[in-house]
């Protein structure tokens, strides 16, 4: 199984949204619907505070919960990745995956009935270009890439820097990193 | 302090501001096929005790109401689907990680089932029914099949509608996702409120005397370990991680303190304890109240979890607009 | 990733099967980028960076945005806005046709009439007032580069008066005060040279907020450098978060922090002594001048500790000459504006960083000939010493003197062309004021793509067309690289909008003015200019953004003299010119008023998202952030008993309130201030989207402060408090 996984950097992302816009454009998501979201996290009391930004989006868990809870199988692994997509095709509109994601990442219902959410732009991956998202960031915080190739600049960033995920303890396994 | 906001607006439908995909469609559902399975297990249990003196309404003609009811909770989760024409996609694969595939399959093979049980009584049950069967061609036929093998019918039908009934609480248990949700107490307690729910049924329907009192009796047997399930649940959530207590504090003096305490454990099992146990003393009118309370109340239990579950959440991001706003974007 | 590859997108990606089965349900969505795709340069116009960058279509419909990766302004990468652009395309509010204001009796209303029409009454309108007063009694108020074309236009009929709200509102006293020290300016882009900083030192500047583009950009990596980032600032902002010292200043006082930086790296020999002495005049005048603004003189006026200001001026030495003390850009503050920025320019002299890396570097632009054409007639009075002889030290138009100037029958401004800036929520405190003046002047022409506030105003609207809709000048700014960039149109304008040039060129003809504008079409003006270059059209609609060498150098040269444009030739750390004019050669401090019991600091600032108020109603921008919020600290909360997500209107010591307004209770704010993101609370109800939503701070500004030297208006010496709805 490829695992691709997206690392980002709080040090230097200043939660400005541009992958927010860029991944609506890229996608063409429809109004009033998020794919992703910026998140500013604050700690400590005045003056001596922390704050952190963070973009987020579905995480692509090795063990997603959506994809389990899927009845007809429209939630699927894509060509042996950890990248989560829907087959709208499949889709019954039930909305098990929407209620199994942790992370709240599992989204919208799209207008014409089926479940839509963050794809890490896999026309773009099977290109060999970067997620819309991560190649809109204008302070190039946002990495994407393979974490099997040990050279690959995500594999690097998590060697060498501290990192986490959004909370490890459901068990999931998310993808999406955040250096720290 | 920590404070956690959206920095950009988001307001998906049916997630923000707390998840809100499932409503009365679903709880109507899972009550549906609770009450369902309870029926099918009285009328089995009827069939194996050979209690057709006893119990005559449980025997012969209980199970009849078993479809019209599962039915009605199949069509309410059709409804619910946003994506209705492809609801044939249940049947096109088999997912064995997913409650829902397995819910949907089951489904699929408890019909024929009840269908065997209820033609397995039909001639003492329902004459008339039986009549115009036999006049179609194999009717007959069918119909010998069918009683020669009651008990072993009734021995298929036990574990088909347990796993029916704990199946309707497994649905939101699996969901790890979910706090509220997320304890294996769920399965059980369902089935158990299905059974309750059905015992009183025969009460509305009038069965006097003895068998009466049986469904009475059951009822409050089952009120009781109901009400034993439902603590044991709120301990397991007061013992769990953060979220879990943070989901306990939803009944426990936050939000739905009130509709779960007085809308659903007073009226729903602690007044109707209370009345069957005075209609085994001989009061008649607190038998149909009490039938009605129960049958309010199981839709009820249903209904509050599946709402409590959806606000109960492993993360919370505060927001910073109006969602309103967002609606002037629409057409 | 391959520039190429990514513009070579072809029909056949993506598996899209369009056939429908029973067993197969309906048919997969179609992959984006599987469809028809086109590509077409442009040059963002979202704000004044200006960016290069690419629009894509699909199958006829505008797809998505990106940055040109030759570009020096972006790096290959859009900012929030300029992702967002396609949505000024799309918006559905936009202005469509000419509107003339007709009074028939009935009162007055707008009526869309044809551009005909509308030029005729322009030009008999703008010919009776050259008539009755003279040629030179019209002014342009615009912004933005579109409103060179009109600038021309008056210039040709003989009207030189001009402002640009962006000088007297945001950027004036820092270009004052730069071109007073160093002789010459900051410049757009800002001539920062961060990606080689290894202290950067922000006074009040909020980049991360203010999303200008290559600032973003070499700041971020001045921080994967490691580089020690001090912001001044009562907020918290996000550069503060990746800051290591935040100093949480009392408002107003910055100055006094400047001067005591200074003191400390005078006094303690911790500044370029080299750099100074071939550089600089006026050290000694200035080392007498600090004498008395010591750190623990500061610290009572700031609430900024001695040490933490012994120990962050040290820092900046330590880094020196590349620590860049930012000049930032909107510099209209207090009134003392002009004399902070110099504060700043002094700092960065003391620190050796004006034309060192890590510093400020030298901008270059393209040589680039302008198309022949007639000069205009040259102008009867020297308009600027009529208008504002009080300021000779200022080289552009003031705009709020220009409005003053504007009101009453014996004005000397009798007409008023406004390109693309809606005055009403760009002048502080000012509707009244612009509401004074429309009723004295007697033409009034208002451009713009969107229904702002000022066209309200009007007697005549035009409705320019985006720039995603046509040609424009090439883009020619002073950089690190000289480069010229493209705009080109990627669709037809909308409706009956048309580009800034075209109604120029044609108002010019209504004139008989023809022959100060020969072309017929802008493509042969860019044609020519790109040939004059070694270019063309043609190569630049293949390429968008054309790199040129550099002729001069980007920094100081050891062992080069340099003259600088000053009197004395020298960076002149003692200001002879301001000597000169009457006013503090040398920075001095004033204190700040007080706010009146029971009011906070009004402080206003920008978003990642919005660009001032014109991207509210843009429906990709509005959905990112559709209002703004009142920033409160939780003990000032707690005084008025309000928490988040309530709604409260916002009050000014003169009893005038704003729309309601959302609340953030937060402790990223001094509890004596209240932060809001200015912008919001549009009036017009034609803006749909924006129309009633937030609150606007510009009309709470009741103590604007006039700078002596620039004569800009100082915006944050206003004061606010929280009013429940409902109450009073």
């Amino acid at each position: 199984m490829t695992t691709f996984a997206m690392v980002i950097d709080t040090r230097t992302c200043i939660g400005c949204g541009d992958c927010v816009v860029a991944c609506k454009n890229e996608n063409k998501v429809p109004a009033g619907l998020n794919r992703d979201w910026v998140v500013e996290a604050t700690r400590g009391e005045y003056p001596n505070l922390e704050t952190e930004f963070r973009s987020e989006r579905c995480n692509h868990c090795s063990h997603a919960t959506c994809v389990t809870s899927c009845p007809t199988g429209a939630s699927h692994y894509w060509k042996d990745s950890n990248i989560v997509l829907v087959a709208a095709e499949k889709c019954t509109g039930c909305k098990a995956c929407i209620a199994a994601c942790p992370y709240d990442a599992r989204l919208i219902m799209h207008p014409d009935g089926y479940v839509d959410k963050c794809t890490f732009c896999h026309h773009r991956v099977d290109q060999g270009l970067e997620p819309a998202c991560v190649s809109s960031c204008p302070t190039h915080c946002m990495h994407f890439g393979n974490l099997d190739d040990r050279d690959s600049i995500v594999s690097r960033l998590l060697r060498d820097r501290r990192h986490k995920v959004l909370m490890p303890e459901t068990g999931n396994r998310p993808h999406v990193y955040y250096l720290t | 302090m920590i404070e956690e906001v959206l920095a950009t607006a988001r307001y998906n439908a049916k997630v923000d501001p707390s998840l809100g995909i499932w409503t009365w469609e679903i709880a109507f559902y899972l009550f549906m096929g609770g009450m369902a399975a309870g029926i099918m297990l009285f009328a089995a249990w009827a069939v194996l005790g050979s209690r057709r003196g006893t119990l005559p309404f449980a025997h012969d003609r209980f199970a009849l109401w078993a479809p019209i009811v599962l039915s009605l909770g199949m069509t309410t989760l059709f409804l619910d689907l946003e994506y209705k024409i492809h609801v044939f996609r249940f049947y096109t694969s088999f997912e064995p990680s997913s409650p829902m595939s397995w819910g949907a399959w089951v489904l699929v093979l408890i019909y024929p089932l009840m269908v065997v049980q209820i033609l397995s009584t039909l001639r003492d049950g329902y004459p008339v029914l039986a009549g115009w069967l036999e006049r179609l061609p194999g009717g007959g036929w069918l119909l010998d099949i069918c009683e020669g093998r009651r008990r072993t019918i009734a021995w298929l039908v036990v574990p088909l509608a347990v796993g029916l009934g704990i199946y309707t609480g497994v649905l939101l248990s699996a969901f790890s996702a979910r706090p509220f949700w997320n304890s294996g107490i769920l399965g059980p307690l369902f089935l158990v409120s299905g059974m309750s729910t059905a015992a009183v049924l025969p009460l509305l329907a009038g069965v006097g005397g003895g068998e009466k009192q049986f469904f009475e009796r059951s009822d409050l047997g089952l009120i009781a370990i109901e009400l034993t399930l439902i603590a044991l649940f709120l301990i397991s959530l007061a013992t769990g991680a953060a979220q879990h207590m943070q989901a306990l504090h939803l009944v426990w003096g936050g939000e739905y303190t009130v509709p779960f305490w007085l809308w659903f454990v007073l009226p729903g099992l602690l007044i109707p304890l209370l009345l069957e146990f005075l209609a085994l003393r001989g009061n008649r009118l607190s038998g149909i109240t009490a039938a009605v309370l129960v049958v309010a109340g199981g839709f009820m239990l249903r209904y509050l979890m599946v709402e409590i579950g959806q606000v109960s959440t492993w993360n919370d991001y505060a927001i910073q607009f109006d969602p309103q706003l967002l609606q002037r974007l629409m057409p | 990733m391959n520039r190429r590859e990514f513009l070579k997108v072809s029909a056949a990606l993506g598996a899209a099967t369009t056939v429908p089965t029973m067993l197969g349900g309906c048919a997969t969505r179609p992959l984006p980028g599987s469809g028809d795709v086109t590509a077409t340069p442009t040059v963002c116009n979202m704000c004044f960076w200006q960016c290069a960058g690419t629009l894509y279509q699909e199958d006829g419909r505008p797809w998505k945005l990106v940055g040109n990766p030759d570009d020096p302004h972006c790096d290959g990468r859009l900012c929030t806005r300029g992702t967002g652009g396609i949505g000024a395309y799309d918006d559905r509010d936009r202005l469509r046709q000419p509107l003339l204001r007709v009074d028939d009796g009935g009162g007055q209303r707008f009526e869309a009439v044809g551009w005909d029409e509308a030029f005729d009454f322009i030009a008999k309108r703008m010919n009776a007032i050259g008539e009755q007063y003279g040629k030179d009694r019209l002014a342009l108020l615009s912004h933005g580069d579109g409103g060179k074309h009109f600038q021309r236009l008056l210039q040709a009929f003989g009207s030189h008066a001009y402002a640009h709200p962006s000088f007297a509102q945001c950027r004036g006293p820092r270009a004052t005060a730069f071109g007073l020290t160093f002789g010459e300016g900051v410049g757009s882009p800002d001539r920062t040279d961060m990606a080689h900083s290894r202290c950067i030192v922000l006074i009040g500047s909020h980049i991360g907020e203010n999303l200008h583009n290559s600032q973003v950009q070499t700041f971020t990596r001045a921080l994967d450098k490691g580089a020690t980032v001090i912001t001044v600032d009562p907020r918290f902002s996000v550069a503060a978060a990746k800051s290591q010292h935040w100093l949480p200043i009392k408002p107003g006082t910055d100055i006094a922090l400047l001067l005591a930086w200074t003191n400390v790296l005078i006094n303690e020999g911790l500044y370029d002594r080299h750099y100074v002495a071939r550089y600089c005049s006026g050290l000694d005048k200035l080392v007498d001048h600090v004498q008395p603004y010591n750190p623990e003189w500061a610290y009572l006026e700031t609430g900024i500790e001695p040490a933490v200001i012994r120990e962050t001026a040290r820092l900046m030495a330590a880094n020196a000459p590349a620590t860049l003390v930012h000049p930032g850009r909107h510099t209209t503050w207090y009134g003392d504006d002009t004399q902070r920025c110099r504060a700043i320019a002094i700092l960065n002299a003391l620190l050796g960083s004006w034309g060192r890396p890590g510093g400020f570097y030298a901008q270059e632009k393209v040589e680039l000939p302008p198309y022949p054409a007639p000069e205009p007639p040259k102008p009867q009075q020297d308009w600027k010493a009529v208008l504002q002889g009080d300021y000779p030290l200022v080289g552009s138009g003031i705009s709020n003197r220009l409005v003053e100037r504007s009101i009453g029958d014996d004005a000397f401004i009798k007409g008023w062309f406004v390109y693309a800036t809606n005055l009403p929520m760009t002048l502080p405190g000012a509707t009244d004021q612009i509401k004074a003046a429309a009723e004295s002047l007697e033409l009034m022409v208002v451009v713009d793509t969107m229904p702002a506030e000022i066209t309200g105003f009007a007697d005549v609207v035009l409705p320019e067309c985006t720039y995603l809709e046509r040609y424009d000048d090439l883009r020619n700014k002073p950089e690190r690289t000289p480069t010229l960039a493209l705009r080109m149109p990627a669709f037809e304008p909308r409706h009956q909008s048309r580009p800034a040039w075209w109604m120029a060129r044609q108002l010019a003809s209504h004139l008989g003015l023809d022959a100060y504008f020969p072309y017929e079409d802008y493509t042969e003006v860019l044609d020519w200019q790109l040939k004059q270059v070694g270019s063309s059209l043609t190569e630049m609609q293949r390429v968008g953004v054309k790199r040129f060498p550099r002729k001069t150098p980007l920094y100081f040269e050891d062992g080069r003299d340099i003259e600088f444009n000053t009197p004395s030739g020298k960076i002149e750390l003692w200001s002879s010119l301001l000597a000169g004019t009457g006013q503090d050669p040398l920075p001095r401090y004033t204190r700040p008023d007080r706010p009146p019991p029971g009011f906070y600091h009004l402080n206003y600032g920008r978003a990642p998202a919005h660009t001032f108020g014109r991207t509210i109603n843009n429906p990709q921008l509005f959905e990112l952030m559709p209002e703004n919020n009142i920033w409160v600290h939780p003990s000032a909360a707690a005084v008025h008993g309000i928490v988040s997500g309530d709604y409260v209107l916002l009050e000014n010591p003169e009893g005038k309130r704003s729309n309601r307004v959302r609340v953030r209770v937060t402790e990223r704010i001094r509890p004596d201030s209240i932060f809001i993101v200015h912008g919001f609370g549009h009036s017009d109800a034609r803006q749909r989207l924006a129309h009633g939503v937030g609150a606007d701070d510009a009309a709470l500004m009741h103590n604007v402060k006039i700078d002596p030297v620039t004569g800009s208006t100082g915006m944050r010496a206003s004061f606010v408090r929280p009013v429940k709805e409902g109450v009073g």
